[in-house]
């Protein structure tokens, strides 16, 4: 039996009247690549910020490695280990790319303002890490030529790049991508799914929400499809692809 | 282009040459001032670095961190009345700077949190009409706060100030040295001087450390800040701390120099002054705003100066108050400066790059 | 009793002023989500005004009733006031309307400063008195005294506020503005002429401050070039309070902040044991604002924004 990284049960997340999760539940094991589909409005990206802490849960339980996540901060979410992308990617835009990805090891560095002012031996090593680790992430993502451009000025999939760059500047066990491939072509579709191999050959566990189901096919282990903020099916892709409730969400039929 | 050089440039000759440049023009400045115009400017000089202490204070929570507070003036009157309470006849209190100037800047630190706390959720306007608020009910309190018990001598302010002093040496008289007769002005300019460094590097060291990245990543985009695991709540405590701190220190400064304060020295006008110092000058970079500091403390001097001449050689007469007249250029000045130039004097080319985004319509 | 009633009624007074000038702000932060510093200028430019007209028709012997010359001094004041709106907007914001948040607030800034000294220019530093032609008959309620005055300050800011709630709400001016307010880009694809519909706000609330530049003339019965400051920004506390961006907001954060600073006044002095007195009454408004902001930032009428992420 794999082991477990992440645990959710019975997640509710209403907004006003609008009960946009409702009681999800789903497990992530250590080492896999799991897919979240689902049709628009389903409920993914709220999941997906229940799980990175940008929103609170109503109800519920999270637990991530042992450690009990049930409406903690970001930056303790983050500093756990789970790391996440945006969907409309959200880049610091006026930072070069390099500092993006420094900004990200500051959860894993601990300088302070005094640190700052006195510019201490320690400090100063600190420093060098930070950016020595930015420099290294910038070229396993494959972007180093690009470093001291500011992020609003490299091209879209560079972007998608450095996003992933930055969070995998926090050191994360989980690392959650938001439609990593959207407005991709089809070659820079393949070189983004060599990467995000590539993470996980390094020991990284993989969420991943995705509209190209083509995608998640093929590279996802496990995958699970939510619709009207309810999770609908779960497993390995073959079976869910037959679900007769994922194809009716799929094709509408249950809706019209 | 490199935008932040973390680690120090190897220094060239040029560069170490420009300093030196500097510090002389620095050192001998105020006796070719005085000398040229009387003691007075060199006065307004002490002034202009005060004021470049101030603004780079402010400009660690407006600029670095981007949170726009209208009520700075607050920390400022915290610092002095400290400094003052505790080293004036008014209590009969007279402690040393070392411990007043310190004592001051921390309990403005600690008034910085108390409005930071609050505020924590607060952007933009908000935030800006809050923090006005608060400066506003810091000066109501300083103006009331005489009876029923005198704590803070009310309008008419606290006077006698005990000036910066060491020992016997003290910064409020005239002193000697190689034969050279060094007035009280001057003294403040050297102490003034030797304390804006240590802020302008303090500044600097903060802007380009994790703390100033993290700033900006909130500055920016607080939501994707906090995902990367920044703690948003802690680092913007830190900046109105840290702001707070530099207010009161120059508020502490200010009461030793002045000799006299009282409320209506720390007005919603002088906090709008301060901020239209950050703002002219080029918000987030610190050339910038230690030009903007000069230009708006020489500028108005000047024309105070000159405006009533002008208009009795001209008219004969006085038509405009120049008091009057140094106000209503001062917010022209800010009407145009912004629609001409919103990026400052001396932007950075961080802000010089939002501001193009502007324009282009994104 | 008579002494809570009284505060009450001062408070009404006073806030209905305030509510007044609320919804000037109010109306300008939700069409162009900016906060118009210079709104407390225009009031006081219409007290300035009102208050010159008045004295100049007493000084050329024109001998007509107080009410006659109070409402010729207003219809002077009311255009000079909405040509000051639609310059105010014209010069000074329309030019940012893309810039970054900061620069239209800072010309705002810039813009009430110019205002104060061109009035200082024009009507000197000092207080100017009220001519002094106003009634002070008293209408006594159960023990509480109001002036005749006040009670119709406080009808017609009803008649008015009432009277622009129908506009925005049943005309077409007023649905072209709720359109912008919601969306300016779309609005504008649907035929509203986006230009025409800011100016237009800024010249009525322009229209209204200056009715209450009067109302402050006549309460206090002096006018000031600074007077427009504090009362300014207290309006837009309400307008906060009220949930800004929200016209029925504004009206009742306007009078809710009346009445609160109103009994604040009157009582703090016994809730403090004689500690802080009546002088305090300036730290009402902004303790209020910052306690609103805190518990319900989006003010007590208005919607919860979704956070979004």
């Amino acid at each position: 039996m794999a082991e477990v990284l992440l645990k959710i049960d019975g997640i509710v997340k209403r907004f006003g009247g609008l009960v946009a999760l409702n009681q999800v539940g789903l497990t992530i094991n250590k080492g896999e690549i799991y897919g979240l589909i689902g049709p628009n409005g389903a409920g993914k990206t709220t999941l997906f910020n229940v799980l990175t802490g940008l929103y609170m849960p109503d109800e519920g339980s999270f637990t991530f490695d042992g450690t009990n996540l049930f409406r903690a901060q970001p930056h303790v979410v983050v500093g756990t280990g789970i790391a996440r992308t945006f969907q409309n990617i959200r880049l610091f835009k006026e930072m070069t790319a390099l500092e993006n990805v420094m900004v990200g090891r500051h959860i894993r560095s601990k300088a302070g303002a005094l640190g700052a002012v006195l510019r201490d031996k320690g400090t100063r090593a600190e420093e060098a890490a930070i950016r020595a680790k930015a420099q290294e992430l910038l070229a396993y993502v494959g972007i180093s030529d690009v470093a001291d451009e500011f992020a609003k000025n490299l091209s879209y999939g560079h972007q998608r790049r450095l996003e992933i760059a930055r969070a995998l500047a926090t050191e994360p066990k989980l690392l959650a991508l938001d439609e990593p491939a959207a407005g991709m072509n089809p070659r820079e579709t393949e070189e983004l799914k060599a990467l995000m191999e590539k993470i996980r050959a390094s020991g990284i566990t993989v969420l991943l929400i995705e509209h190209d189901v083509k995608l998640m096919m093929g590279l996802c282990d496990r995958i699970a499809v939510l619709d009207y903020g309810k999770k609908i099916a779960e497993g390995v892709p073959e079976v869910v692809r037959k679900d007769p409730k994922v194809i009716e969400a799929y094709l509408g039929v249950a809706h019209s | 282009m490199t935008v932040s050089v973390t680690t120090t440039p190897p220094a060239n000759g040029k560069k170490v040459l420009g300093f030196l440049a500097s510090a002389i023009i620095l050192a001998i400045l105020p006796f070719v001032v005085g000398n040229a115009f009387g003691n007075s400017w060199v006065r307004t000089l002490d002034f202009a670095l005060l004021y470049v202490m101030l603004a780079l204070g402010l400009n660690i929570v407006v600029g670095f961190a981007g949170l726009l507070d209208l009520g700075f003036i607050a920390f400022y009157a915290v610092g002095a009345y400290t400094f003052a309470l505790l080293g004036s006849p008014h209590f009969g209190i007279h402690l040393p700077f070392y411990i007043t100037l310190p004592l001051g800047a921390l309990i403005a630190a600690c008034f910085g949190l108390l409005l930071g706390t609050p505020v924590l959720k607060l952007k933009g306007d908000y935030l800006a009409i809050v923090t006005l608020g608060f400066g506003e009910i810091i000066r109501i309190f300083l103006n009331n706060l005489n009876a029923p018990y005198n704590l803070t001598n009310g309008p008419q302010g606290v006077n006698l100030i005990d000036p910066v002093s060491v020992g016997g040496f003290s910064l409020g008289k005239t002193h000697e040295f190689f034969g050279i007769s060094f007035n009280s002005v001057y003294m403040y300019y050297y102490f003034f001087l030797a304390l804006t460094v240590l802020v302008v590097i303090m500044a600097w060291r903060l802007q380009h450390s994790r703390i100033g990245r993290a700033w900006v990543a909130m500055r920016e985009d607080d939501i994707a800040a906090a995902a990367m695991g920044i703690n948003i709540r802690n680092i913007k405590l830190l900046a109105f701390a840290l702001g707070a701190l530099s207010g009161g220190v120059a508020g502490g400064l200010f009461a030793s120099f002045q000799g006299f304060i009282s409320p209506e020295s720390f007005g919603l006008l002088e906090s709008i002054m301060i901020l239209a110092m950050v703002v002219l000058g080029g918000m987030g970079h610190i050339p910038g705003v230690i030009l903007g500091a000069v230009v708006l403390t020489i500028a108005p001097e000047i024309l105070r100066d000159v405006i009533g001449p002008l208009q009795m050689a001209t008219f004969g007469k006085m038509i405009v108050d120049p008091e009057n007249a140094r106000m209503l250029l001062f917010g022209l000045a800010l009407v145009v400066m912004m629609l001409v130039r919103p990026e400052g004097m001396w932007p950075s080319k961080r802000r010089k790059a939002e501001f193009d985004d502007a324009k282009k319509g994104h | 009793m008579d002494i809570f009633l009284q505060q009450i009624l001062n408070g009404l007074v006073l806030g209905s002023i305030y509510a007044l000038i609320a919804l000037g702000y109010t109306m300008v932060y939700g069409i162009m989500g900016l906060i118009n510093f210079a709104h407390g200028e225009v009031v006081m430019v219409g007290g300035m005004v009102t208050v010159t007209v008045v004295s100049a028709l007493l000084g050329m012997g024109i001998n007509l009733p107080a009410l006659a010359l109070i409402l010729i001094g207003v219809m002077v004041a009311i255009p000079a006031c909405m040509l000051l709106g639609f310059t105010i907007e014209r010069v000074a914001y329309r030019p940012l309307r893309n810039a970054p948040r900061l620069a239209p607030l800072i010309t705002a800034i810039g813009v009430s400063i110019v205002l104060q000294q061109l009035a200082i220019l024009v009507w000197g530093r000092n207080y100017i008195p009220f001519p002094p032609i106003l009634d002070h008959d008293v209408v006594e309620i159960f023990g509480a005294s109001i002036t005749k005055l006040q009670v119709s300050i406080v009808v017609l800011c009803f008649v008015i506020m009432t009277a622009l709630l129908v506009v925005v709400e049943k005309t077409k001016l007023g649905r072209a503005m709720r359109a912008t307010s919601q969306n300016p880009a779309v609005a504008g694809l649907m035929g509203v002429n986006v230009n025409t519909i800011i100016s237009t706000t800024f010249v009525i609330g322009s229209a209204l401050g200056a009715i209450a530049g009067l109302m402050v003339a006549t309460n206090y019965e002096q006018v000031h070039y600074y007077m427009g400051f504090m009362i300014g920004l207290k309006a837009f506390t309400a307008a906060v309070l009220g949930g800004i961006g929200n016209l029925g907001g504004a009206v009742a954060g306007g009078i809710l902040l009346g009445i609160i600073e109103s009994l604040g006044a009157g009582y703090i002095g016994d809730l403090t044991g004689g500690f802080l007195g009546s002088h305090y009454q300036d730290i009402f408004a902004f303790m209020v604002l910052i306690a609103v902001l805190i518990f319900r930032p989006s003010g007590l009428m208005g919607e919860k924004m979704a956070d979004r992420a």
